[in-house]
């Protein structure tokens, strides 16, 4: 369990550092998940001392978010003059985005794995 | 007198404010359970509100709050890096899929920031406004950063990737029952890349593999993002 939490900091360090190393825009924590998902590769599986804090961190996901969500009090004001145009444009794009992406997604993955079926390579 | 100096000794500690952070879930779980799991009373949203109004009614500034609930905003960091746990359990059909997964990805992670631009432009919003708006279907973390690259207000973008999440939440299930959706895979993806952290925990209780395709989406379209928004804000003339 402990060796799980250090190994998850660990690739989020590393992430942090490779990234600021580099000079790319891309956050620490996102870094570090591809970073792990590498390590995972190479070593073939995942531990139990890794799968159970993390499994517990993923199923509590939504918790973790409430503090960043708060801080929309912060601009209170600003969104009392502009909440229309914030809940429509956040509105539309996203339920456009769900259309695109799953429509999107299901047809090709369709074609994808006919495709490989048809060649037997499953 | 004797009540207020003993709010103050309370308040002043962090351990309060994690304390009613959680018990707040708690109660807007129950809640949530009570109306039947609905999605307008999403549990994170109700949690919000509950502690705002806290804050209104006890005076306390948000610095003073996250002083408490950072230690709850920290573990953010490690629990997205355990999105590599479900990535990695289901490689094999991400390995398949690698072709859709990346087209689906560039395509959908520009059209959900140039609609939003797109929306905002016509109802004359202010640029500031709108490019705190621009990354808002990217999690929460990534979105500060690519707000502050592309001058928006940072902690702005972090709240509104939030409502964003409650609002894909909200509506996904009527569009996926429009769309006759039948892979779950499709789902989780649109799922993470619309409504990143919140669109994979709802994912996630839907199926395991609902659960990975959406963590997925939401690492890809968070790195594509940060590279392909300040380009597209620029082109939009922001």
């Amino acid at each position: 369990m402990i060796q799980g939490v250090l190994i998850l900091l660990l690739c989020q360090l590393a992430g942090e550092l490779l990234m600021v190393w580099l000079g790319v825009p891309i956050p620490g924590p996102v870094a570090g998940m591809l970073i792990l998902l590498l390590g995972l590769m190479i070593y073939g599986k995942v531990p139990d001392a890794l799968r159970v804090p993390s499994e517990w961190l993923i199923r509590h996901l939504s918790l973790l978010f409430i503090p960043a969500g708060v801080g929309l009090m912060v601009f209170a004001e600003l969104l009392a003059q502009h909440w229309l145009l914030v809940i429509l444009s956040i509105l539309v794009s996203t339920v456009l985005t769900l259309i695109l992406t799953a429509w999107m997604m299901q047809k090709l993955e369709q074609r994808q794995l006919g495709r490989s079926k048809a060649r037997g390579d499953r | 007198m004797e009540i207020a100096n003993f709010w103050v000794y309370f308040a002043a500690r962090p351990l309060f404010w994690i304390v009613v952070t959680l018990v707040s879930f708690m109660v807007a779980t129950w809640i949530n359970r009570k109306a039947g799991g609905t999605a307008l009373l999403h549990p994170v949203f109700v949690a919000m509100l509950m502690i705002i109004s806290v804050l209104l009614l006890t005076q306390t500034d948000y610095s003073t709050y996250f002083e408490g609930a950072q230690f709850i905003h920290f573990m953010l960091g490690p629990a997205t890096v355990a999105l590599a746990i479900p990535l990695y359990d289901h490689l094999a059909r991400i390995r398949r899929l690698l072709l859709p997964i990346l087209v689906t990805c560039v395509t959908g992670s520009i059209f959900a920031a140039a609609t939003t631009l797109a929306v905002g432009i016509l109802m004359g919003g202010d640029a500031r406004l709108l490019l705190s708006l621009a990354p808002k279907s990217v999690t929460s973390p990534i979105a500060i950063g690519i707000s502050e690259q592309i001058g928006g207000y940072p902690s702005l973008s972090a709240g509104l990737a939030l409502l964003t999440g409650v609002i894909g939440c909200l509506t996904a299930p009527a569009v996926f029952r429009l769309l006759r959706l039948k892979s779950d895979a499709a789902m989780g993806f649109a799922l993470g890349l619309s409504a990143h952290g919140f669109g994979t925990a709802y994912a996630v209780q839907t199926s395991a593999i609902a659960g990975a395709f959406a963590g997925l989406a939401m690492g890809l379209t968070g790195v594509l993002s940060s590279l392909l928004i300040p380009p597209l804000v620029r082109l939009f003339g922001l």
